[in-house]
């Protein structure tokens, strides 16, 4: 039984289709990792995979249960999420942002701090524990609402949801390899874990299994070597991408030509 | 906590300043005496004449205005917290204009003859009710955003506003009067059963949000985010909005419109003690207790032999004051979401 499934997900808005019976299978100790190119539907699939879209017609299942029937809290001991908008609006410190992500939990107030520095050391923001969150750059909000998705599925386990919309997208070379690495850690430790992603390269070498999305329908799924097809990615990108092996790795990158007239 | 005991003993040493100071001086010593008398032997306003004044006039204003402005802080906490602004005031939600509404009609058709009450009582429904239309409103076609929020409140306060209006044009002479001075605020006249109903009503509303409080910090995080921390944001909006209008409405109800209280003091106190509402909607009861006890201090005493509305008061010294605080601060939050 898989950790997470969406099945033939539809969801329209203002009556153009966003996602058209769209599947989504997460399976424990997995890294998923959605693509395709912008307006594909890529987050609205998370979305509703999170349960924070209703589709208009489909299914998710968590853990084999009916999302629909599960209350805020019993989902939010199920599964966390990290949104593509992570600014705070009022000027917490780090420490509280993460610990936050220890809301349904009710721990006691030291534990919930010692999970919060635990999920901060994890992606080594620990020297960052009592800064102000709005004096902080935009990548570094990313990693610290990581931090407090790590906070709200511990401890990691079999049952664990993790889903990350571009969670890298401010992020620099450094913190967004930390962070993609820390998420296959989280599988490692059982966890599914869903991500959407642009960056196509870092998909290939960090995922289990690919998801690309066009125009709101999924267009290929399986295992990476299935997915990253030269053929396949430029069609439905609209621009030639190449697809070659590298010491036995798949890499992606797009086909550059500049020529100076 | 330290923040806390500073509030406490300013709380204290204001409240025994407010009820020696004015026109009949009573020395501090007085004052102590007087109420230690009161706790001993039971109050007895005719046993000399400054426990008649204590006792009948001093001491029910110098409550009333601490529980007022308590009242006013918290619900201003709470609104910034549920609305993820520090801009957010509990007259965005049209509780000031909605009271002005229903005291007005009350002071023209001439119910404040028939009953006592009816002024209060009317103030409040008309807060009460005006947030709950701006609620109602804003949720046409599924849950409300901030944005429709304000947005439906501004439509509401703007008729509430225009209502308040037609009836001081319908009014007499002496009716217009009364209602544009209640909706300057005052303190002058309070009576013990206005102090017993605020206390009542502040102790429910204040023991609900420290409830809520913690939930309330993770709205910061955006609607969404907060949703998938386990967080019911429409059930929580709605209750804090419940909170807030009903202490703003029990505020408004006896002493009339009394502005920036709700804004500056929880501004104030997270500059101090940050934006976590685990310690600022304590800290906001005391700091609006003790804010509101100054300003109706000096409403007494800044001009001789007037009371000057405190209303005025307020907004005189809250406007500028928020000005720097906002110019000093702005840089570190995000208006708008």
């Amino acid at each position: 039984m898989p950790a997470l499934e969406v099945t033939g997900a539809t969801v329209e808005v203002g009556g153009s289709t966003i996602l058209d019976e769209a599947d989504l299978t997460l399976e424990s100790g997995e890294v998923t990792i959605v693509i395709g190119p912008n307006g594909a539907g890529k987050s609205t699939l998370l979305g509703v995979a999170a349960g924070e879209r209703r589709p208009r017609a489909g299914t998710v299942r968590i853990g084999g249960v009916d999302l629909a029937g599960l209350s805020v809290t019993q989902l939010a001991k199920r599964r966390a999420v990290m949104p593509q908008d992570t600014t705070v609006a009022f000027p917490f410190t780090v420490r509280e942002v993460v610990a936050m992500g220890r809301t349904v939990w009710n721990d006691r107030a030291g534990a919930e701090d010692a999970v919060a520095m635990d999920a901060l050391e994890t992606i080594g923001l620990t020297s960052f524990a009592d800064r102000s969150i709005t004096t902080l750059s935009g990548g570094e909000t990313q990693l610290v609402a990581f931090a407090r998705v790590i906070a709200q599925v511990t401890p990691v386990g079999e049952s664990s949801v993790v889903l990350l919309d571009e969670p890298t997208a401010a992020m620099d070379v450094a913190h967004a390899e930390a962070t993609l690495v820390t998420a296959r850690l989280l599988a490692s430790q059982g966890a599914a874990v869903g991500i959407v992603l642009h960056d196509l390269d870092a998909a290939a070498a960090y995922a289990d299994r690919l998801v690309l999305l066009h125009r709101g329908r999924v267009r290929s799924t399986g295992a990476v070597g299935e997915v990253c097809v030269e053929s396949l990615l430029s069609e439905v990108y609209g621009s030639p991408i190449e697809v070659y092996d590298h010491a036995g790795d798949i890499r992606v990158a797009p086909r550059r030509r500049f020529e100076p007239a | 906590m330290i923040t806390g005991v500073v509030l406490g003993a300013a709380l204290v040493v204001s409240l025994v300043a407010s009820a020696s100071i004015g026109q009949f001086h009573a020395s501090p010593a007085d004052v102590l005496g007087s109420l230690w008398n009161g706790l001993i032997h039971g109050v007895d306003p005719g046993r000399s004449q400054v426990d008649g004044v204590l006792w009948s006039i001093r001491f029910p204003r110098a409550v009333l205005a601490a529980l007022i402005g308590a009242s006013l802080a918290v619900a201003g906490a709470v609104m910034q917290g549920v609305f993820a602004n520090p801009l957010a005031e509990p007259s965005i939600i049209g509780v000031n204009a909605g009271a002005s509404v229903g005291a007005a009609i009350v002071f023209v058709f001439g119910f404040s003859q028939t009953a006592v009450w009816s002024l209060p009582l009317a103030a409040f429904v008309g807060a009460v009710g005006t947030a709950f239309a701006v609620w109602g409103l804003s949720r046409v076609g599924g849950a409300a955003s901030v944005l429709t929020l304000i947005l439906t409140g501004i439509a509401v306060n703007a008729v509430a506003v225009a209502v308040t209006s037609l009836l001081i044009f319908m009014g007499d002479r002496s009716s217009r009067e009364q209602v544009v001075f209640w909706q300057l605020g005052s303190l002058a006249g309070a009576r013990w059963v206005d102090v017993g109903t605020t206390a009542a009503v502040f102790a429910c509303g204040f023991v609900a949000c420290l409830v809520i409080r913690r939930q309330i910090d993770v709205l910061a995080l955006g609607d969404a985010a907060a949703s998938s921390t386990g967080v019911s944001v429409e059930r929580l909006r709605f209750g804090a909005l419940v909170l807030v209008s009903v202490l703003t409405a029990a505020a408004v109800a006896f002493a009339g419109v009394i502005a920036f209280v709700g804004l500056i003091v929880p501004h104030a106190l997270r500059l101090a003690v940050g934006p976590s509402h685990r310690h600022l909607v304590p800290l906001s009861a005391l700091g609006g207790a003790v804010l509101l006890s100054i300003a109706d201090v000096a409403a007494r005493t800044v001009v001789p032999f007037a009371d000057l509305p405190i209303g005025i008061f307020t907004a005189v010294v809250g406007g500028p004051l928020f000005l720097v605080m906002l110019r000093r601060t702005l840089s570190g939050y995000r208006l708008g979401r």
